[in-house]
């Protein structure tokens, strides 16, 4: 099976996240880019499907900062090709980003019709729609998402597709192909490369790049301002070294019965 | 701009979801913020469901029952609910941002050409345009989006407004009739549910719960230990489940399980959305997070800027002192 893997980067949450002076967006410069968490096992899943039943995987990427090392650790860990975009303006809305995957897709040579297309499912930056669906829709295919498992029919017309539901429920679906699916979660963690085999690959592999023209595509949303969230039911905050909080807790708990 | 005001009613292996009474009384306000006789309808996608219909606050109810649509298939709603937008244009349709629907709301905007509004924590009417409260990056921010355009598709999260009580006396209902192709490309076969776990994190009067501050696997051992010494059990964030640290019955939020313990200690959660709703109605929720600003801090009562691993052990050093 021939797959395609889309990456992409998101801001990392664990660092603070200032507004631009415009009040309406987030400051870019100020961001560390990391690839979104979901896309990590949706390689995941693509190369486990590759280890089982051969075939190719690729990832693709739209050119953003740091994606190059994302690109490079995903053929140390096993990926044949990896394709990098370049697209001009450097931040899209969901709309922009399936709208340009669309048209891209089919312009890199040799490498449509894949059998599965896979993605991360909800980046934590999707304000205007979701990218893998508007893709699969553009594509005229089928569209499965927050997905854990993905097996291949022996005859290869269909695949056999887990969608997670509440409380560890998982539904079983069949999925004509090709399709685009969005993984939540691959069922094996994803896996670790080594620094020493990253920096191999950069050194003997080599990112395709591609260019896609700019587009005009107009959102029906228009962001008014963007802020902190309020403290409003803010946590009592304690203060202390670890052992002093950890008594004020305790007492806490023992007031309410608890310790 | 005229057009009515719709919810999906999401249902789920026979019964409404928690999400549908909470959106209705979020239409309802809506509805009556546009006025000029703008109407609250639910939408209700199933086969032989329509006994849910009464229990929908709304002021009516449009039901499409079709074989296709008896259990979650993206395909066959987003052809159906797509066709009965074509036909009668409402102004907005909320959609619950839950996993049922979620393949349903990456779809469904895509097909119509419109804008998905997504993760919506409030919604108001003003001046008779719609306008959008939408958590962002993991609840890091926040953005006020105005809506244009119709229909509005805006995916709300849970937690919005209060559910809306049972209706006094059943709403109208009105059976519409679409066609949809006898040969879908997605299918559903069967629901496959997990093994009953070791412990059931619903049943637990006291969660420690541990997030990806954990950092690792071993130190799961410091939540194990304070668990013990309250009598309680360690559940998880999602993170800590994937890299298989802890089985996925211990997952609490969206894709796990729903919590109301005495005390849910979070140690080392940020506190996305997705998290948040399996937890927030618990009595007593202490959070610990080395970043002050994490978002957790908002739903919980006591807050320690602090290191889990420094914090577990003195707290299990703190209570078993007071039981000497
Ligand atoms: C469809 C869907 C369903 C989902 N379902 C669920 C679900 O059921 N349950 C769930 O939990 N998530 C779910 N998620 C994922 C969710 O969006 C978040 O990614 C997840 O909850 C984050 O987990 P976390 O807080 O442990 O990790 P992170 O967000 O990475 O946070 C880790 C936190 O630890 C803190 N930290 C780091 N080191 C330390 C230290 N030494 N001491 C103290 N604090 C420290 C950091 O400051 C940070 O705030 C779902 C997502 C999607 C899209
Ligand atoms: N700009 C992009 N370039 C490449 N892949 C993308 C892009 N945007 C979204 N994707 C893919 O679609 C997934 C879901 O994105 P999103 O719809 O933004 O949640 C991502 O995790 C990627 O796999």
């Amino acid at each position: 099976m021939n797959i395609l893997v889309l990456m992409k980067m998101v801001p990392d949450i664990v660092e603070e996240l200032e507004i631009a002076p415009d009040g309406k967006s987030l400051d870019v410069e100020a961001v560390r880019p990391i690839v979104s968490e979901r896309d990590d096992h949706a390689l995941e899943q693509a190369l486990l499907l590759k280890d089982k039943s051969g075939g190719t995987v690729t990832v693709l990427a739209i050119e953003s900062r740091d994606v190059d090392e994302v690109l490079f650790t995903a053929l140390a860990k096993g990926a044949d090709r990896a394709i990098k975009v370049a697209a001009g303006e450097a931040i899209f809305t969901a709309a922009e980003a399936a709208a340009l995957l669309a048209r891209v897709l089919p312009a890199v040579p040799n490498l449509m019709p894949v059998q599965l297309v896979v993605t991360g499912c909800q980046a934590i930056d999707d304000l205007d729609g979701v990218v893998a669906p508007a893709l699969a829709e553009r594509l005229k295919l089928p569209y499965l998402g927050i997905v854990t498992g993905v097996e291949a029919e022996a005859d290869g017309s269909r695949a056999i597709v887990f969608k997670e539901y509440a409380g560890g429920t998982r539904g079983r679906y069949s999925v004509c192909l090709p399709a685009v699916l969005g993984v939540q979660a691959a069922p094996k963690p994803p896996r670790y490369v080594p620094v020493a085999k990253v920096r191999a690959a950069m050194k003997s592999r080599t990112l395709e790049c591609v260019e896609a023209p700019a587009q005009e595509e107009r959102s029906l949303l228009e962001i008014v301002s963007m802020t902190k969230p309020q403290a409003a039911g803010r946590a009592e905050m304690l203060e202390g070294s670890p052992e002093e909080v950890a008594s004020k807790v305790a007492e806490i708990l023992s007031s309410r019965g608890l310790a | 701009m005229a057009g009515n005001i719709w919810v999906l009613a999401e249902h789920w292996r026979g019964r409404l979801s928690d999400l549908t009474p909470e959106l209705l009384t979020l239409g309802r306000e809506i509805a009556d913020g546009l006025g000029a006789g703008t109407k609250l309808e639910a939408v209700l996608l199933g086969h032989g469901a329509q006994g849910l219909a009464a229990g929908l606050a709304a002021d009516g109810v449009i039901s499409i029952d079709h074989a296709a649509l008896a259990e979650p298939n993206p395909e066959a709603s987003c052809l159906a609910l797509a066709a009965l937008i074509e036909q009668q244009k409402p102004r907005a349709v909320l959609v619950p941002l839950s996993n049922v629907a979620a393949d349903l709301f990456g779809l469904l905007p895509a097909r119509l050409t419109v804008s998905l509004v997504n993760f919506c924590r409030d919604l108001r009417a003003v001046d008779g345009r719609l306008e959008a409260l939408c958590v962002l990056y993991g609840g890091k921010l926040e953005a006020t989006v105005a809506i244009s355009g119709a229909p509005a598709i805006i995916g709300v999260l849970p937690g919005s407004r209060p559910a809306s009580a049972a209706p006094a006396s059943a709403p109208p209902v009105t059976e519409v009739t679409v066609e949809l192709p006898a040969d879908l490309r997605v299918r559903f076969e069967t629901y496959v549910d997990p093994e009953p776990g070791d412990v059931d994190v619903t049943q637990q009067d006291v969660l420690v719960s541990v997030g990806r501050g954990i950092q690792t696997q071993d130190n799961i051992a410091l939540a194990e230990e304070l668990a013990e010494a309250l009598g309680g059990a360690v559940s998880a964030s999602r993170p800590v489940i994937d890299q298989g640290w802890l089985p996925l019955t211990r997952q609490v939020g969206k894709s796990g399980a729903t919590v109301k313990p005495k005390l849910y200690l979070a140690a080392g959660i940020s506190g996305a959305p997705e998290h948040v709703e399996g937890m927030k109605g618990a009595a007593l929720i202490v959070a610990v997070n080395t970043d002050p600003h994490a978002p957790i801090f908002s739903v919980a009562h006591y807050g320690y800027a602090g290191d889990v691993l420094e914090f577990l052990p003195a707290l299990t050093a703190a209570v078993k002192a007071r039981k000497k």
